[in-house]
Order: structure tokens, then C-alpha cells, then sequence
């Protein structure tokens, strides 16, 4: 090959040598100008332009990630924003409970704002708005009565009976309404009842009293607590901040009879009516919160996993307190899941012990017999050991007839399940009176409370959903977001807008219906499957495929590139000569 | 102050279980011995002491010691108890002693805590003594993936490897709804297996690991580098089951323990694809940033394994690798009756150290980090905590590798009044139950016997291949015969 061409190249170079410049010049001019030598250079430049301006957007269309447009700035914006809780007050004072000076101010609007403290940029603002007014006659009119209880009971429906307001009355201070310790009274209801006082800036006085009561109906710290959860600073958290469930649509209950023995024992449990009687009142109580589904099962030879201890002193054997963490988890493997819901499921388990281990009994960290004979686990559900009457061994029949006893039963279940839902049995300063709570085992405001927790904590975790989401996009290049998921986050966004709003309105019912649908959205953009639809390659493998695409057609663009630059340059050049 | 640990049966200090044992109105006195970081948190190492005339109060913090107890250097090396018991006057410690037994009933062992070089009475740690700033400890539940990548035979020991750690976290405590497995091949239904329905770990068929009730959630193609994604960031398609999704919270402690075939940066996945390391961190921090775990340890047995956590940035996350970048990690009892070696050499000093743990154990994770030195293991395993908050030395294994629950005595009720309307119904309903349940008997069992003596069922006849390649000639030709090859065009 290379002797071939050797005689070539001395050919194109002899005339070089002998032609003196004019002529090369006269040759180039010629090259230069000859038609089929510029058709080719227009065709190199058009191929050029061609890749350039159609094939290199085209290929970086095609291979970009598809990223529907987002809220960025809104969503930038939620995670410093202002929330603001509004609880509207209506106090009535009672002919009486006022010196005649402060009552002809009446009725005037008092608003009082408390920060609350959070770790994060967000801002928490709670805000008690008081509408002080005089008592109407009919309200006046309850008060005669002799108990507290009846007087409540006699008031009419207040106009305002909505999620999250409350009443409060104030009652002559000399009222034999209250006993005398007591400076107020929290009703099941919205209402309570306050003394009064007839001391100068009686208002003022006043003022304090009813935000205590308010504050300690709807907005303590540890519904913030546990709403906020991680977003407080540490020294306000509480400690049981991890019993309850997290916020959810909907809830699974079941309810669980454990025979280990049917040998000696043949367990009847009548589970319908007492759900049907204890459960199902207290659910529709807490329906606002989320969609509950129950059923029951009875599991036969489903032991726990501890042995108990025979304690001699009383022939019972006892579940010491330390061993109770060990008891549940092989139970759980029998308990089953279903398979279609995703929704937390909270177990209830009524433990049945084996003859040979009965009566057993449940001992706390003092060693002392635990009356309910119960426990729980956070975020898990409960569990109660339910004894057999001993004198039922008296036959020589076996198995031995059980009948439970179902209200017992589900006094311990239904206040573990206030317990996961998050309502703790309520902690009132000393000089409060706290009525009893209606049949249903819940009071009104305490499920405003709920409320309320829930609410902030499904706002919390939208803000955090969100901001994450778009952190997420920002740090990792390949997560997808098509156009469904891009209005899941809008219509996210505006909901917790709309929550935010009607949050400051006082419209707690609104405002909790805004926050789960964005939640609900939220979750749904957050969890698309499409947002893993590519998988990620480093980019010497993207280097590895795209490179026998591109070097053929490449190659010779660039070459004919080159070639076309330099003999521009070369013919500039030898213009200048001639010059 | 390293040495510490807390020796509660199974419990952590840190929790509500704990309460200040302080009865109140009693004059106790806490004596300060010092600070521990207990879950990324200051505790206050204290003691509770009955001294005459003080109040109840909170802990002082150390050097501020008003007691006339000596300062602890002269504990060093003996029993705080009798130290201080003979500090005290026989009254004080009499009543000193009863405090003992009530801490005792607390949950706390009586051997002494080890404290570098003091021994001390008690270790007391209470949340509400930390330093504000600092995480509390505590999960409430405890997720494990266990992924297998490997196909085909000669990868028995990788099957045998996530089997062994199934069978641990399974036998301390995590349920099988916590646990999410991910199996590429059934190594104990392969035909080339001797003991069908076994899986073994140890030479001698001495521990078959593929127990009676494993239940595999991903199992031979399913086994993809986007299932394990999606399981992770919980983008699953909306008809996933719930045993196939990670429905870890912000409470859970997860175990990710992954094995195959791997090199720098990357883990291969039944041989047509690899996940890498950018990319398991990725999924990480969309874990983190969706608050899906509270705490998680990633355990690798694949060569260069610690390529694979290099890229780790989301916080919390403590891994472990079998070997350093550069090395291969090596297998390990070869078995001639199986044909092929059972377990990897890390997973199974991993597998020896685990089945030494109970629920109530106290070793921790430094143990585990020396698990397997590099004279057994021939490979250098890796670790790396920079991550985690926490210091190794106070973390459980069984916060990892057991699922210990936090519970709490109910003590109170619901008052309820019965409803005598719904009594007679129950009577009723009752009665009815009792007509349907009298004539039930146990359901009729398997007939394993007659599954087992059964004759082997006669094999269906097929005309050999052969024929059947014949009979398709003998059609062409006498297609061809009879039309010829320039007909074909109206054939295609």
C-alpha cells in the first residue's frame, strides 16, 4: 500500500515544486472556485448544521427526564409559612358574675395569641378569640337549677356547636353551682363553666381564667406534642408522644380471641354486641378522624411467648412486667393481615390463659397485681389476659363452658384504644372539676382535640411530604414526574392552602377535611410508581452506549469540518500574499 | 465512661417503661457518676442514694457531688454498693439496700455495671436528664429486607446466606409481616439438589436453614433491581399485597441485608442487570426524606462490598461489608454430598455470632463489627458509622436483628355502663353460637400417607421429535412435488 501511493504523492508534489506562486495561486483560485469541490463543502456544512441544530436537540428531548412543571416556589414558600390556629370562644357571663362597671363593656371581642415554639422555619400561632357577651334570659334561666350537671344539661343548644368552638359560661363567684374548691368545670360537652369574680379589672382576671380553661380544651402543649411530633424542640416533648398511631384515612380493628387450651376451656365471646354496643358508639364519635373496619377472630392453641411465673404465695402465676415486650411477637405471627388494606391495624387481644397456667395475672414494675390485667404496645394495639372463673373447674366435664364478660373487657379496650388514638385520659389543673364523660366514653372536646392534632399533624406532613419531594427532584436527576403526579402536587398545594386558611378561620372541620385530601394527594404524588420509571446509569455507561451512535456519523463531519476550516484559512492566507 | 451498658432484661433505659424510681415524698438523693451517650443522647449516669435530710431532687451534674461520699476515684475497682453502703450509717443503708431490691424489681440485674475502671451500683438513665438537642432513642417497630441476587446452582451459598439471617431476625422476633424477602432462585427445589426441600449452612447437613414456615414475598424473577427499589421507596404498584411492601414509620429500625455476586461500585442481579451504589443511595435518602425508617443497618456479603456504602448520605445509616474495595469475599464450607460450598465466609461468622443472641441480650454492634477478622475471613470487613448518630458501642444488636417491644401497663378504664337491652341479645346470640359450634369436629389432615405410598403416575406417550421433524418434510416435499418451487410466491 504504501509504495502504491508514493508515486502519487510525488506527482502532486512535482508540479508544487516546479510551478513558481503565481500559478499554485492560480490553481488554488481554481480548486477553490471548482463547483463540485464547494457542492461537497455546502453538503459537509449542511450535514453539520443538520446534526447540529435538529439531531443534538432531538436526542437530548428524547433522553431527558420528563419533569412536568411544579409549584417549586409555593412549595418553597410552605415550609416557612405562618400557621395559625384559630379557636373561637364565645363567653357568657351570667347576671352577676361581673361588677356592674366591666359588664356595660360588654360584649367586645378579646384575641389572644401565644407562639409556639418549633425547631423549624415554620411558625405556630395558637389564638383564642373570646366573644364576651351578657347571659339571654334563657340561659339565665338554666342557671337556676341546683347541680352543675342539670344546669348544663338545661342550657339550650348554643348557635355555634361546630368542630372546635367552645362555650364557656361564667357563674356568679358566690354560685353553689361548683363546690367550693373547685374554680371550674369541663363539661362533656363544648361547655364549661368558669367563677366569676367582682375584684377590680375583673376582666382582666377574668381573661386569664377562661384562656387556662380554653387552652385546656382544645390546644395544650401535648396536642401539639403530638402533632408535631419531631418538629418541637426537646425539652417540650413529651414521652408518650410515640403511643399514638399516625395520622391515617382509615384504621383497621381487630378484635382477637386467644384459646390456647380448648382441651379445658370452650370460650364464647359474644364480640358482635359488644361492638355493636361499646365500639360502635365510641367509633362514630371518632368517624371524623378516619374509616374504621373491625372484625374478630378467635385463634385456638395460640400461646404467648412467655412462660409465666408460678407465684406460690397466691397459687397464680404472673407475667412480670420485663417479660411483657417478649409476649406479643409470637402471638403477632399468628394473628394474619389482610391482604387488601393498607391501613394501620390495630390489634385487641383477649388472652384466655391454659388451665395449668390459670389464674395468671399481670404484675407492674412493683411487683404489684395490675387491677385492668392489661398492657399495650404503642402504635400496635393491646392485650388482656382474661381469667377463668376457678370454681368452673368444679365438673368433671370438659371443656369447661366460658362465657366472657364483654363489659369489662371493653372498658380495658376501649381506653387503650383512646390510648392509640391518641387520647390520653385528660390531666386538668387540681381546682378544675372534670365531668363524666358521656355513655360513649369520649367527650366532645377531647375528640376537638383529636381534631385539632390531627389536623396540624396532616399540615406538618404535607409540608414535609412536599418540601422533600422537591429536594428529592433537585438532588437526584432521574426521578420522573409525569403530568398526573405534577396535579396530584398541585391540588396538594392547594388544599394545604385551603387548610391554612380555613385553620385561621376557626373552621377546624373545613380545615381537618382540606389537610386529609392533601395528605391524601401528597402521598399519592409521593409514592407514584411512575417517579421510579428510570433506572440510573452512571455516566460512563451513558458515554459506553451513546458512543457507537455517534463516532460513525461524527467522525466525518468533524473531518470534512477540519478540512473546510483549514482550507479557508490556507486561502486567506495566500489572498494576503498576492496582496 | 465507654464501658457502660445497660443490662436491663431486654429493655431500654431510655423509655417510658423507665419512670423515676424516686417514690415522691421520699428523701432520696441522686449521686451523679458520671455521663454516657446512650442513643445519641447525654445521659447523666447516676445512682439513686437515701441520704438523711435531702430533698428529692434532679441530678446534680458530676463534681458537684455535695455528699460526703468521697469522690469516685476511690470507688475505683469496687462495688459502689458496698463502697457506699459502708459510707452510710446502718439505718441509711438498710435503707439504702431496699431501694436495691425496688431498683431490682425495675428490671435491673443485679450485676454491676462496668464503668472503665470504677464498678458502679446502678445505671440510671432518664430521657428527661438529657441534654436538649439531642434525639431521643426509641423505635417502636423493626423491619428487615433480606435480598438474595444470585441465580442458578453454584450460587447455593448465597441462598443459604439470606436464609440464615431470615432464620435469625425470624427466631428473635420479627414477624414474618416484618420481614420482606427476596429470593432469586429456590435453591431447595432445585432438581440438582440431594435433600430436596433443605437448604444447609453447615457442613454435615448440621443446620438446614430453610425451616418449615419461610415465606419468600419476592421470589426468581421478581428478584429485580426495581422491585428492591420500589419496595424501598415504597413506589409500589397500587395492587401490591401488603406482605410485599415495607410499611416501615418513622419509629422503625431496618435491617437491609443484601448478598450476591458484586464488584466496585455495583451488585448484580440474577446476571442481566446490576444496582449501583449511587443508586442504593438515592433510594436511601427518598427514605429518609419520607421519613421511612428511624434508624437502619445495611449488612452486604459480596465482593468489594464496601464500595457499596461509600456513597451513603442519608443519616442514620450504619453499613457493614464483607470486604474492603479490592478484595473478594470468599466462600466457605464446601460440602461433597451438595456439591457445592453452603455459605459465604462473613455471613456465616455472622450466622455463628447471631445464633448466640437472645431477645434479652445485651451484646452490640462493636461485637458484630468484629465478628469476623480478617484470619477467618480472608476478606477485610468494612464498617462504617460516620452516619449514625448514635454510638455503636450503644446499640443493641437486637435493636437490629429482634424486634423488642415497648409496652405499657394499661391502667385505666372506660367506665361503661352495661346495656341490659343488649344482654338479652347476647344471651340470645349466644345460645345460637352454642347450636352451631356443638357438632364441630377436627377438619379431616392431609392424607400424607396416601400422598407418599401413591405409585408414580404413568408418563404420558409423545411421539418422539424426530417424527414429528419427518412428518414436516414429508409435507414440504410433496407440496414441492405437486407445485414446485416457482409457486412459492403464492405460498408467502
Amino acid at each position: 500500500m504504501a509504495e502504491g501511493r508514493m508515486p502519487e504523492r510525488a506527482r502532486l508534489e512535482r508540479p508544487r515544486g516546479d510551478r513558481g506562486d503565481r500559478e499554485r495561486n492560480q490553481a488554488l483560485a481554481a480548486l477553490t472556485l471548482d463547483p463540485e469541490k464547494i457542492r461537497g463543502k455546502h453538503a459537509a456544512l449542511c450535514f453539520a448544521t443538520m446534526a447540529v441544530m435538529l439531531g443534538l436537540p432531538l436526542w437530548w428531548k428524547t433522553t431527558e427526564t420528563y419533569r412536568a412543571a411544579l409549584p417549586y416556589s409555593q412549595i418553597g414558600h410552605l415550609d416557612s409559612m405562618l400557621l395559625r390556629l384559630r379557636v373561637p370562644v364565645s363567653v357568657v357571663f351570667i347576671q352577676g358574675s361581673l361588677p356592674i362597671v366591666d359588664q356595660q363593656k360588654l360584649p367586645f371581642t378579646v384575641v389572644n395569641e401565644r407562639d409556639v415554639p418549633l425547631k423549624c422555619k415554620m411558625k405556630l400561632k395558637c389564638r383564642f378569640q373570646l366573644a364576651y357577651r351578657m347571659a339571654g334570659s334563657h340561659e339565665e334561666k338554666a342557671f337556676k337549677k341546683d347541680t352543675i350537671e342539670e344546669a348544663e344539661a338545661a342550657l339550650p343548644l348554643p348557635k355555634e356547636d361546630t368542630l372546635g368552638s367552645l362555650n364557656i359560661f361564667v357563674i356568679p363567684e358566690k354560685s353553689s353551682l361548683l363546690p367550693k374548691d373547685k374554680m371550674s368545670y369541663i363539661g362533656p360537652k363544648r361547655t364549661a363553666f368558669v367563677r366569676g369574680t367582682q375584684v377590680r379589672q375583673a376582666l382582666t382576671v377574668m381573661g386569664q381564667r377562661i384562656l387556662q380553661v380554653a387552652q385546656s380544651m382544645s390546644l395544650t402543649d401535648e396536642v401539639l406534642a403530638a402533632a408535631l411530633g419531631d418538629r418541637l424542640p426537646e425539652d417540650k416533648v413529651s414521652l408518650d408522644k410515640r403511643r399514638p398511631l399516625k395520622s391515617s384515612l382509615g384504621y383497621e380493628i381487630t378484635f382477637s380471641l386467644l384459646n390456647p387450651d380448648p382441651k379445658s376451656h370452650e370460650v364464647h365471646w359474644d364480640i358482635e354486641g359488644a361492638v355493636e354496643n361499646y365500639v360502635q358508639p365510641f367509633l362514630s364519635l371518632l368517624s371524623v378522624v378516619g374509616n374504621f373496619s373491625m372484625d374478630s377472630q378467635i385463634l385456638y392453641y395460640a400461646m404467648l411467648g412467655v412462660t409465666p411465673r408460678f407465684d406460690a404465695a397466691s397459687s397464680s402465676y404472673t407475667l412480670a412486667a420485663y417479660s411483657l415486650p417478649h409476649v406479643i411477637n409470637p402471638v403477632e405471627a399468628r394473628l394474619g393481615s389482610r391482604a387488601t388494606s393498607l391501613y394501620p391495624v390495630i390489634n385487641f387481644l383477649l388472652y384466655v390463659p391454659e388451665r395449668a397456667h390459670s389464674p395468671l395475672y399481670i404484675q407492674d414494675k412493683d411487683g404489684a397485681r395490675v387491677a385492668t390485667n392489661a398492657f399495650h404496645s404503642p402504635r400496635w394495639g393491646g392485650i388482656m389476659v382474661y381469667n377463668v372463673d376457678p370454681s368452673a373447674y368444679n365438673t368433671t366435664k370438659y371443656p369447661v363452658k366460658v362465657d366472657v364478660d364483654m363489659v369489662p373487657v371493653m372498658e380495658v379496650f376501649l381506653s387503650q384504644m383512646r390510648l392509640l388514638f391518641g387520647i390520653p385520659p385528660p390531666q386538668m389543673p387540681e381546682n378544675f372539676l372534670l365531668g363524666d364523660p358521656p355513655r360513649e366514653g369520649l367527650r366532645s372536646w377531647e375528640v376537638d382535640r383529636l381534631v385539632w392534632a390531627r389536623t396540624v399533624e396532616n399540615v406538618a406532613t404535607v409540608v414535609t411530604t412536599l418540601t422533600s419531594l422537591a429536594e428529592l427532584l433537585d438532588k437526584i436527576g432521574n426521578i420522573v414526574i409525569k403530568d398526573n403526579v405534577a396535579s396530584e402536587v398541585y391540588r396538594a398545594v392547594d388544599a394545604i392552602q385551603e387548610a391554612v386558611v380555613e385553620l385561621s378561620a376557626g373552621n377546624l372541620e373545613l380545615a381537618f377535611r382540606y389537610s386529609r385530601e392533601a395528605v391524601t394527594s401528597s402521598e399519592k404524588a409521593f409514592f407514584d410508581p411512575s417517579l421510579l420509571h428510570l433506572l440510573y446509569f452512571p455516566d460512563d455507561q451513558k458515554f459506553a452506549i451513546y458512543i457507537p451512535l455517534f463516532l460513525p456519523m461524527a467522525v466525518p463531519i468533524f473531518l470534512s469540518m477540519i478540512k473546510i476550516i483549514v482550507e479557508n484559512q490556507k486561502a486567506r492566507k495566500d489572498i494576503e500574499k498576492v496582496d | 465512661m465507654e464501658q457502660v451498658q445497660f443490662l436491663g432484661p431486654g429493655m431500654d433505659p431510655v423509655s417510658e417503661n423507665r419512670p423515676h424510681p424516686v417514690p415522691s415524698g421520699e428523701s432520696l438523693h441522686w449521686l451523679t457518676l458520671g455521663e454516657v451517650s446512650h442513643g445519641g443522647q447525654q445521659c447523666f449516669l447516676v445512682s439513686a442514694l437515701w441520704a438523711p435530710g435531702m430533698k428529692a431532687g434532679p441530678p446534680q451534674p458530676a463534681g458537684s457531688l455535695p455528699l460526703a461520699l468521697a469522690p469516685l476515684s476511690t470507688f475505683s475497682k469496687r462495688p459502689l454498693s458496698t463502697a457506699v453502703l459502708e459510707a452510710l450509717s446502718a439505718e441509711e443503708s438498710s435503707k439504702a439496700r431496699n431501694l436495691e431490691n425496688r431498683l431490682e424489681i425495675d428490671g435491673f440485674p443485679p450485676s454491676p455495671l462496668v464503668v472503665k475502671d470504677f464498678i458502679v451500683l446502678r445505671g440510671l438513665c432518664s430521657p428527661a436528664l438529657g441534654r436538649p438537642g439531642q434525639l431521643l432513642n426509641g423505635h417502636t417497630n423493626n423491619w428487615a429486607v433480606l435480598v438474595c441476587t444470585s441465580r442458578f446452582w453454584f450460587n447455593y451459598r448465597h441462598v443459604a446466606n439470606t436464609l440464615s439471617v431470615y432464620r435469625s431476625v425470624k427466631r428473635l422476633g420479627i414477624p414474618d409481616s416484618h420481614i420482606v424477602l427476596m429470593l432469586a432462585d429456590d435453591m431447595a427445589c432445585n432438581p440438582r439438589n440431594p435433600k430436596p426441600a433443605t437448604v444447609f449452612s453447615h457442613k454435615n447437613m448440621e443446620l438446614n436453614v430453610y425451616g418449615d414456615d419461610v415465606e419468600v414475598d419476592y421470589r426468581s424473577y421478581e428478584v429485580t433491581v426495581e422491585n428492591f427499589l420500589r419496595v424501598l421507596t415504597g413506589r409500589v404498584p397500587p395492587s401490591t399485597p401488603r406482605s410485599k411492601r415495607l410499611l416501615s414509620d418513622d419509629r422503625s429500625n431496618i435491617l437491609i441485608y443484601m448478598t450476591g455476586h458484586g464488584g466496585n461500585g455495583f451488585l448484580k442481579f440474577q446476571d442481566s442487570e446490576e444496582i449501583t451504589n449511587v443508586e442504593l443511595a438515592d433510594a436511601f435518602e427518598q427514605m429518609w426524606q419520607k421519613r421511612r425508617y428511624h434508624e437502619m443497618l445495611f449488612i452486604i456479603d459480596t465482593c468489594q462490598g464496601a464500595s457499596m456504602y461509600e456513597r451513603f448520605y442519608s443519616p442514620n445509616v450504619m453499613a457493614l461489608a464483607s470486604s474492603q474495595v479490592g478484595e473478594d469475599s470468599l466462600s466457605h464450607q464446601p460440602d461433597l454430598a451438595i456439591g457445592v460450598h453452603l455459605m459465604d465466609r462473613y455471613t456465616f461468622y455472622v450466622l455463628e455470632f447471631l445464633e448466640e443472641i437472645h431477645p434479652a441480650s445485651q451484646a452490640n454492634m462493636n461485637d458484630l463489627f468484629q465478628v469476623c477478622p480478617k484470619s477467618l475471613c480472608v476478606s477485610t470487613p468494612g464498617h462504617r458509622t460516620d452516619l449514625f448518630q448514635r454510638n455503636p458501642q450503644n446499640v443493641l444488636i437486637t435493636d437490629f436483628f429482634g424486634s423488642v417491644r415497648k409496652v405499657e401497663i394499661t391502667t385505666e378504664r372506660v367506665a361503661l355502663k352495661p346495656d341490659p337491652s343488649s344482654l338479652g341479645y347476647s344471651h340470645l346470640k349466644c345460645q345460637k353460637d352454642e347450636e352451631l359450634t356443638e357438632p364441630l369436629n377436627y377438619a379431616e389432615q392431609l392424607p400424607v400417607a396416601q400422598i407418599i405410598h401413591q405409585k408414580p403416575k404413568q408418563k404420558e406417550w409423545h411421539p418422539p421429535g424426530g417424527f414429528i421433524l419427518g412428518l414436516w418434510a414429508l409435507i414440504l416435499m410433496v407440496f414441492f412435488k405437486t407445485y414446485g418451487i416457482k409457486h412459492m410466491k403464492y405460498v408467502f
